[in-house]
C-alpha cells in the first residue's frame, strides 16, 4: 500500500463528498453468509461522530472529484479550482475492509464526480460493490449513488449489489435546476429512480412466492434536496419531497441546508447564514408526515407557505386548530393523542399502555417524559386542575415562549439583548 | 406475619433467579436480596444464602419469558447495571409481572415499573454504543484486540453481534473495568481474562504489540474524521453528547482531543 498516496487521495475525497448528507446504515438486514465477513444491522449503527454532530456510519468518499458538468451549487463542479484525485477500484475495496474489521464503520457510501459519461461512472461504482460482495465475501451495508442519465442495465446491476441506492434531486423545483445545473435534465434523475423502484416492487413480489429470491436494494432509495440555495418557499419543497415519498417510495428525504461553496450571482454568498433552523423545521414536518399521521396540506398550504420559526410545526398547526382541543388523554385515540403538541410517539405508546391500569395524572404525565409546558394548554387529565382560561392562541404562544428555552432563540428573536 | 430475611446470592445472574424461585417457592418475606461479600445484614432481618441452582433459574427465567418477552430483557439488562439495590427492585418487578392479569401490559404508571423500563434502556444504550464505539486494532498475532471501559456490564451483551459481524477474524474485547474480556477463535466466543501489562488505549507512542500496518490505517481513520466534517457548522455541545468524553480514551479518531 503506497500509503502517503493514499493519504493524500482519501483527504480530498472524503472532503468533496461530506456535503452528501445521507449517512444512514439502517434499514437493511443483510446477514453474514458462509463465515464471511459483516452484516447489516437493522437499526443502523452510528460508530462516530463528526464535530458538527453528524453521525459517521459509512465510508463516505467520491470515487472521483473530476467531474464533466457545472452545477452552481457543487464544490466540485468543472470551472471550480480545486484538488483533483481518483481512487482505483482495488484501493476502494481495501479501505473499506480494513476499516470494517476495524469496527469503524458500518459499510460503504460510494458517490462520484461525472467523468467521461454517467454510464462510465455507473459502471465503476458497480465494480466496486461487486468485488466487496464477490471477491471479500463482504456483507456489510453499501450504498451506492445512481448517477443521474445511468443506463437501466446498470441500475438493475447495481441493485442487486448496493443496500440503498439514492439519486440528489439537490434543487427541489424543476425552474431552480435550469438555474443552477443547466447541464442537467429533470428526467435524468427521474429516470434511474424509477427504475429501481419498479425493480424492488418486483423482487418484493417475487419474494412473496420464492423465497430464495436475491435481495434487491433491501433499504430501499433516499434523496436530498438542498435547502436555501434558489429561494424556494417551505411549501415547495415539502411537496415535491412527499411527491417523491409517494410516487418513488423513497425510504427518507434528507434536507440539506446550502453552505455556500462558491461566489456566484445566482446563489447566496460564502459566508451567509446557514439556515440550520430551518432544516431542522423540515424535518420535523417530515417525521410529522411520516410517523404523526399529518398530511402535508394540513401543515403547508397557500395561506401558510412558510413553517413557523418560532414553534415548531406541530403546535403551530395545533395553534391554528384550536377547535379540536383540549383531548382528554384517558380516552382520546392514538391518531388523536399523536397530535397533542409535546407528546411524542414514545409517549402515546406509554400512554396507551399506562391507561389501562389507571386513569392518569400530570404526575404520571410528566414521568412517562411528556413535555408538558407545551402539552398542558392541549389536554385534560385525571385531575382537577386544567387550563380553564378560554386562551387564544397568541396569548397560548406567549406562554409558552416564555417558559422554554431553544438553542435557535437569538437567531431570530427580535429582542435586543442588554449585554454584548 | 413471617419475619423477614435477605437473601444473599453468588452474584451471577443465574443466582439471582435462584434466589426469586426459593423466596416464591418458601413465601419468604424478602428484606433485600444482597451479593454475597458486600452484604450487610438488616437490623431485624435474618439471612439465607443462596446455592445457584441453574434448573431453578431456568423455571424463573421461562416463567417470566412466557409472561412477556419484554419483561424478561428489562430484567436481564437491569441486572446488568450493576446499581445498588437492583436485586429487591427487580424482584418486586418480577412479583408485579406475575400478579397482573391483564396479559402482556406493564403499567408505565408504576414507579418501579417505569424504573426498570427506563434502567433496562440506558444499559441497552451502553449495549448499542459499545458495539459502535469498539475500535479493533490488529496485533502480530492476528487478533483484533479492542479495549473497553463500559458504565455496565454489557460484553455478555455485546457477544452475539460481535460473532455475528465479525466471523472471519479472531477479536478479543476485553474489560479493563471488569477485568474478564471475550474472545472468538473462529468458531465460537468464549470468556477469558488476562494479565494485561499495559492498557492500550490512545497513546500517541507506539506498541509492539501491533504491526505498523494499524497504526497506518488509524492514521487514515483520523484523516477521514477529521476531513468529514464541516467546518463552518462546528457544535461541540452537540457532538459531545453524541460521543460522550469518557469514551474518548479509546476512541483513535480522539486521539489529539485526550
Amino acid at each position: 500500500m503506497n500509503f502517503e498516496r493514499i493519504r493524500e487521495k482519501l483527504n480530498i475525497l472524503a472532503d468533496a463528498a461530506k456535503y452528501d448528507v445521507s449517512c444512514a446504515s439502517s434499514g437493511s438486514d443483510r446477514t453474514n453468509k458462509s463465515q464471511g465477513l459483516g452484516n447489516a444491522s437493522k437499526m443502523g449503527i452510528c460508530h462516530s461522530y463528526t464535530e458538527d454532530g453528524r453521525c459517521i456510519s459509512l465510508l463516505k468518499i467520491l470515487l472521483t472529484n473530476h467531474c464533466i458538468f457545472d452545477c452552481a451549487y457543487c464544490v466540485t463542479r468543472k470551472s471550480n479550482d480545486v484538488q483533483r484525485a481518483a481512487f482505483k477500484i482495488q484501493e476502494v475495496v481495501d479501505l473499506t475492509i480494513n476499516f470494517y474489521r476495524r469496527n469503524y464503520i458500518e459499510g460503504l457510501f460510494l458517490s462520484s464526480g461525472i467523468f467521461k459519461n454517467a454510464d462510465y461512472t455507473m459502471e465503476r461504482l458497480v465494480t466496486v460493490a461487486k468485488k466487496l460482495r464477490e471477491e471479500e465475501n463482504f456483507n456489510g451495508y453499501i450504498h451506492l449513488k445512481s448517477i443521474p442519465g445511468a443506463s437501466d442495465e446498470l441500475m438493475y446491476e447495481a441493485g442487486l449489489y448496493a443496500d440503498r441506492l439514492s439519486v440528489n434531486i439537490e434543487v427541489p423545483t424543476i425552474s431552480g435546476l435550469k438555474l443552477l445545473a443547466p447541464d442537467k435534465k429533470h428526467e435524468d434523475f427521474t429516470k434511474p429512480m424509477l427504475k429501481v423502484k419498479n425493480e424492488i416492487v418486483r423482487y418484493k413480489a417475487e419474494r412473496k412466492i420464492i423465497k430464495s429470491t436475491p435481495k434487491y436494494a433491501p433499504a430501499g432509495q433516499s434523496t436530498q434536496m438542498i435547502v436555501g440555495a434558489s429561494g424556494e418557499t417551505d411549501k415547495d419543497i415539502m411537496y415535491s419531497a412527499v411527491h417523491y415519498y409517494k410516487n418513488y417510495q423513497m425510504r427518507r428525504v434528507y434536507y440539506s441546508g446550502y453552505v455556500p461553496v462558491a461566489d456566484d450571482m445566482r446563489l447566496p454568498a460564502i459566508g451567509s447564514q446557514v439556515t440550520m433552523l430551518r432544516e431542522n423545521r423540515l424535518y420535523q414536518t417530515d417525521w410529522l408526515l411520516r410517523f404523526y399521521g399529518f398530511a402535508i396540506n394540513e401543515i403547508l398550504n397557500k395561506e401558510h407557505p412558510n413553517l413557523d420559526m418560532d414553534v415548531d410545526p406541530k403546535l403551530s398547526w395545533a395553534l391554528r386548530n384550536l377547535h379540536h382541543f383540549p383531548v382528554d388523554v384517558n380516552s382520546a385515540d392514538k391518531a388523536l393523542l399523536a397530535r397533542i403538541p409535546g407528546i411524542g410517539m414514545r409517549s402515546v405508546d406509554k400512554i396507551l399502555k399506562a391507561r389501562r391500569f389507571r386513569k392518569l395524572n400530570w404526575d404520571h404525565l410528566k414521568k412517562i417524559g411528556v413535555a408538558l409546558n407545551r402539552a398542558q394548554y392541549f389536554m385534560v387529565c385525571d385531575s382537577r386542575h386544567w387550563e380553564r382560561r378560554d386562551l387564544d392562541a397568541e396569548k397560548i404562544k406567549g406562554m409558552i415562549l416564555q417558559t422554554s428555552t431553544g438553542k435557535f432563540r437569538n437567531q431570530y428573536s427580535t429582542q435586543l439583548s442588554l449585554f454584548n | 406475619m413471617k419475619p423477614s430475611k435477605t437473601l444473599i446470592y453468588d452474584g451471577s445472574f443465574n443466582g439471582f433467579l435462584t434466589a426469586v424461585f426459593v423466596a416464591f417457592d418458601e413465601k419468604i418475606n424478602v428484606a433485600d436480596i444482597q451479593k454475597n461479600g458486600q452484604g450487610q445484614n438488616g437490623l431485624f432481618s435474618e439471612s439465607e444464602t443462596i446455592f445457584t441452582h441453574v434448573e431453578k433459574a431456568k423455571r424463573v427465567w421461562n416463567g417470566i419469558r412466557n409472561k412477556s418477552h419484554n419483561a424478561i430483557a428489562n430484567v436481564y439488562f437491569a441486572f446488568l447495571s450493576e446499581t445498588e439495590g437492583v436485586e429487591l427492585m427487580l424482584y418486586t418487578y418480577i412479583q408485579k409481572l406475575m400478579a397482573t392479569t391483564l396479559g402482556k401490559q406493564m403499567d408505565y404508571s408504576d414507579g418501579i415499573v417505569l424504573f426498570i423500563d427506563q434502567l433496562a434502556k440506558k444499559v441497552g444504550r451502553e449495549k448499542h454504543r459499545m458495539e459502535a464505539f469498539v475500535r479493533f486494532q490488529l496485533t502480530k498475532d492476528d487478533i483484533y484486540f479492542a479495549n473497553i471501559e463500559p458504565d455496565f456490564d454489557v460484553l455478555p451483551l455485546i457477544s452475539k453481534h460481535f460473532r455475528n459481524r465479525y466471523a472471519d477474524q479472531q477479536w478479543l474485547i476485553y474489560d479493563v473495568k471488569r477485568k474478564y474480556g471475550i474472545y472468538y477463535n473462529l468458531d465460537h466466543v468464549e470468556m477469558v481474562s488476562l494479565n494485561l501489562k499495559e492498557i492500550h488505549f490512545n497513546k500517541i507512542h507506539k506498541s509492539d504489540a501491533f504491526l505498523n500496518e494499524e497504526y497506518d490505517y488509524q492514521t487514515l481513520w483520523n484523516d477521514y474524521f477529521k476531513s468529514t466534517g464541516i467546518k463552518s457548522r462546528i457544535n461541540p455541545k452537540l457532538h459531545t453528547q453524541h460521543v460522550p468524553k469518557r469514551y474518548w480514551k479509546y476512541l483513535s479518531e480522539k486521539k489529539e482531543a485526550v
